[in-house]
């Protein structure tokens, strides 16, 4: 069913160590302001419910717009007729394909795949077909029920796995058997490692298509106004967006505004501009008026740029220690109709899963297929999430064939810090023993592994994931972060101006404690302007978890500047040269004399009135990174978070539900800024990771029509289902990152579906191959178990009663 | 309850209800909810859509004191009845404790359950003074979050329960 990989790369020859230039770790780390669990800059706005979401802005003679959706798989379309719709008092704009720019897009540049509306066919359920401009919500309901469409229905490809059949039905004419991507990497010689290995296996996994389901729903509102567009949107990335609708309409990204408002979580699915947008802009433009388009709820899972669906055969050749020896890693991602950040998603799957654990021999094939579904993106820890599910499932079937602990085997293979991965990632600092180490000792695992109750069960898991993605999604020579920093005349505050995107993960608020470290200054004095593209610096937004490193790097650069112009002034007005001087939380001191002092303020003020506004400038280029082979810039990074979990659960064998009782996470995720902020980061993550393992899965019918399109059926884990989760930090410094920062935010979301798949399997002694591990799963797997060892076991499918 | 009717015999409703205190009479089609009347003709927006089918309790208001979600209350409904949203929680400026918790505990991240939270721990708390954590989880598990796990949220209601009042 997979195809088998081409040799075509030689082995080559890589250096095993690797030590990093960057900055040494300081000896003194009596941070003022960093390190310290300050509340969120936006706490008490979001608390009173002053903070205003997209949805919840109003403007002068403003329309609401809708988008019509397509309630076909694949059809060509026929006709449209909007004639009716348009005569409906209230409706001031219908538009279809003739009335927007047909120019195809997409968020990752190899494949612009997208219409703004459809042309010749609609290719899933939910593609978008026409849109209205009313004066109301209610009067676009009504208009989007007159427009007719005449559809052929075509036949449809539901069925990755059958996609890239000879007689599939052809999604896009362009791209033959509907390869969306195809991926042959090859490192070292796996066929060496696996003959010289003792033991040699192959297991498959299958998993869940996901969805990001943050809980506000995407909303944009258009101005077009003298030729200007203005866009208001919950977007996670500002200049993504600019650069794409610019590019979309043939303007000048300087006439093209993007505002971030407060976003209400995003988790990657807010990444690329929609139909909101793209549809918003032509009916702001033809009505003259401001509009704003949004999903609902359903709208919003047939957007979905959630989680791929990935299948994947996993060969690994050990030898009797347990030393992994080589790998192959051989998949097939369900990408559903369009590309969507997709491409990226299909290298991700295997770049990622050569970090937490040393091995030199890896192969990766990968197909991503198109479907009739909905298009799949980037969602919380990327391509990663499911391939370390598989493979750390494949590693405790490997353990348990040679007698080894699941926690002794990780502990034999874990990466070391200053080390190449075999498809060339530096890793510097890594701290996976450690964790691994901690999480044994919190979780109490020797007490526990072998020990437990029936029916309990204890699992481990491993994970890491970039600081920030070492190219642009598209090419280009800009940073990737810009930063300034302005002081107020009279010095009493500070603003940080920056296009860093907070999405509810608290950027602006460790954004500012970094500049406020940086200056000398407090906290407490800091304001911040973020993710407006007209008066904030470049910056590419929050995806890859990039903002803490390469933001934060900027800021500290903008500080400094400012800190440097501060106490050149100081040492004018103190007669003292600057190095002499120091400056923490707004005290200027000198060093050997504290009793000569200043306050920030007074100098500040003195540095406007004789040489104008005081202000610092910074920017954060990472450096050149990755081999030379195809792909290869996907997953480098100039640093890597790592993470080891625990998981305590219980299975009750009747029902195969499974209760998770505790969570252990240990990260390395180099120095911290905030830990209040940090622990939530891996609460959440681990939250949305646990809800993928047990409950999450977008389901179709089987025509390709979403069957649970709602919170409640998709089934969002609730107060009631969350475990006790014990956060905990291994101490860390990243010579690459601002102060020595690293990731937090994705990384705690990888180990979770494969640490608890584990723990089932430490509990029962059964698999569950593929995701979400349900109650109905946990027991037919039980139920197999009991048969094969010879057990009577009752069927009740085979009962009368269910043979109506 | 005063009725008109409109050229095309849509009817419309005199309703009198109080929000945060004040009194207020809009007139409002049948099909009105509550969570429109708030939002778009009272502007108070801190109470938010997330599922508009009672799903999230993003929406959560307080009426007569019970929490309820507002996309599926109709505003008649709501006719002569007292509703709190997140706007009459802080009074004069004053967080309320529950508000102050979740800030310390950094119960917040994107903050749009935020609202609906907040309420529906008011009402625990006030029915409930002392809860204990099943009570606390069972209070909010109408209300998602997809951020933060629950586990700061937790803790700061429980936290604002040890608080004197």
């Amino acid at each position: 069913m997979i195809p088998s990989t081409p040799a075509d790369q030689k082995p080559k020859s890589i250096p095993r160590a690797y030590s990093h230039p960057g900055l040494p770790e300081p000896a003194d780390k009596n941070y003022a302001v960093i390190g310290k669990s300050k509340p969120k800059i936006d706490a008490r706005e979001k608390v009173t419910g002053q903070a205003r979401y997209t949805a919840d802005l109003k403007f002068p003679n403003m329309l609401y717009g809708k988008i019509l959706t397509s309630p076909h798989a694949h059809a060509r379309i026929l006709s449209i007729d909007t004639s009716e719709a348009e005569k409906i008092p209230g409706v001031k704009a219908v538009i279809t394909h003739k009335d927007v720019p047909t120019l195809k897009y997409g968020i990752a540049p190899a494949r612009w795949d997208e219409n703004i509306f459809c042309i010749e066919t609609v290719k899933f359920v939910g593609d978008k077909v026409a849109a209205v401009a009313c004066i109301d919500e209610e009067t676009c309901y009504k208009a989007l029920k007159a427009i007719k469409v005449e559809y052929e229905v075509l036949p449809a490809v539901l069925d990755p796995l059958h996609a890239m059949d000879a007689d599939a039905p052809q999604i896009h004419p362009e791209y033959p058997l509907n390869k969306n991507t195809e991926i042959h990497q090859n490192f070292g010689d796996v066929d060496e490692a696996f003959r010289k290995a003792d033991y040699v296996r192959t297991d498959f996994f299958i998993g869940n298509r996901t969805y990001q389901a943050p809980l506000e729903p995407h909303t944009a509102t258009s101005i077009w106004q003298d030729g200007k567009l203005t866009v208001y949107s919950s977007t996670q990335s500002p200049h993504y967006f600019q650069y794409y609708i610019a590019r979309e309409f043939g303007l000048p990204m300087g006439n093209v505004r993007v505002i971030k408002t407060y976003v209400g979580g995003g988790f990657g699915g807010k990444l690329e501009p929609t139909g909101l947008e793209f549809g918003g802009a032509v009916l702001a433009r033809l009505t003259g008026r401001p509009v704003k388009m949004f999903y609902d709820r359903a709208e919003m899972f047939a957007h979905n740029r959630g989680r791929h669906r990935q299948y994947m055969k996993l060969t690994t050749g050990v030898n009797a220690d347990g030393r992994i020896l080589g790998v192959h890693a051989d998949f097939i991602m369900d990408g559903g109709a369009y590309t969507s950040l997709g491409i990226a998603s299909a290298y991700y799957a295997g770049a990622m899963l050569t970090l937490t654990y040393d091995f030199e021999n890896y192969r990766f094939d990968m197909n991503r297929v198109y479907t009739n579904l909905p298009a799949c993106g980037a969602q919380r820890g990327h391509g990663a999430p499911q391939p370390r599910y598989a493979f750390e499932a494949h590693l405790d079937n490997i353990a348990k064939e040679l007698g080894i602990d699941p926690m002794e085997i990780r502990l034999r293979n874990a990466r070391k810090p200053n080390t190449i991965t075999p498809n060339e990632f530096v890793v510097n600092s890594c701290e996976m023993v450690a964790c691994l180490e901690q999480a044994r000792d919190l979780s109490g695992w020797a007490d526990k592994k072998g020990k437990l109750p029936a029916g309990r069960g204890i699992g481990v898991a491993t994970g890491s994931f970039v600081s920030g993605a070492g190219y642009p999604i598209y090419r280009t020579d800009l940073p990737q972060a810009a930063a300034m920093i302005k002081v107020a005349e009279d010095g009493t505050a500070a603003t940080l101006y920056t296009g860093a995107t907070d999405i509810g993960q608290g950027s602006d608020t460790v954004l500012c404690q970094m500049a406020a470290e940086a200056m000398g200054y407090t906290y407490e004095q800091m304001k911040i302007v973020a993710a407006d593209t007209e008066t904030t610096p470049h910056d590419f937004g929050a995806y890859a978890s990039r903002q803490t490193l390469m933001s934060g790097a900027a800021v500290k650069e903008a500080g400094e500047e400012v800190r440097k112009q501060l106490l050149d002034m100081a040492g004018e007005m103190l007669g003292l040269p600057a190095e002499q001087l120091d400056v923490r939380l707004g005290k200027i001191s000198a060093k050997e004399n504290p009793e000569t002092a200043l306050s920030f303020e007074e100098a500040a003020r003195t540095f406007f009135v004789k040489k104008g506004p005081l202000m610092g400038r910074g920017s954060y280029a990472p450096p050149k990174l990755g081999g030379k082979f195809k792909g290869a810039p996907v997953g480098t990074s100039p640093a890597y978070s790592f993470a080891a979990q625990v998981s305590e659960v219980e299975i009750d064998e009747e029902t195969g539900v499974v209760t998770v009782l505790d969570v252990w996470d240990v990260h390395d995720c180099g120095q911290v800024i905030n830990p209040a902020l940090l622990h939530a980061q891996v609460h959440g993550a681990l939250y949305m990771g646990m809800g993928e393992s047990i409950w999450e899965e977008v389901r179709f019918d089987a025509k390709g029509k979403i069957q649970n399109p709602t919170l409640g059926e998709y089934r969002l884990p609730t107060a009631l289902d969350m475990p006790r989760v014990h956060s905990s930090l291994v101490p860390s410094y990243e010579p690459a990152g601002p102060w020595g920062v690293k990731e937090v935010g994705e990384g705690a979301t990888l180990p979770t579906m494969g640490c608890f798949r584990n723990a089932i399997f430490d509990a029962m002694g059964v698999s569950v191959n593929s995701l979400p591990l349900t109650p109905e799963k946990v027991w037919a797997a039980l139920r197999e178990k009991r048969k094969a060892n010879g057990e009577d076991v009752w069927d009740p499918l085979a009962c009368e009663c269910f043979l109506e | 309850m005063q009725a008109i009717a409109d050229k095309k015999g849509v009817k419309r409703y005199l309703i009198s209800l109080t929000v945060n205190g004040d009194e207020y009479s809009p007139v409002i089609k049948g099909n009105t909810l509550l969570v429109n009347l708030l939002r778009d003709e009272l502007d108070l927006t801190g109470t938010k859509k997330g599922c508009e089918l009672g799903d999230c309790g993003s929406c959560t208001v307080l009426m007569n004191g019970k929490p309820v979600d507002a996309c599926l209350v109709l505003a008649l409904e709501a006719d002569g009845s007292e509703i709190i949203t997140i706007e009459g929680v802080a009074r004069h400026g004053e967080l309320d404790r529950l508000q102050r918790s979740f800030i310390d505990n950094a119960a917040i991240q994107c903050g749009y359950c935020t609202p609906g939270m907040i309420l529906s721990a008011k009402a625990l708390l006030t029915r409930n003074p002392h809860p204990t954590e099943p009570e606390v989880r069972a209070a909010i598990a109408g209300n998602l979050c997809r951020c933060t796990g629950y586990v700061n949220i937790v803790k700061a209601v429980l936290d604002a329960a040890e608080v004197k009042a």
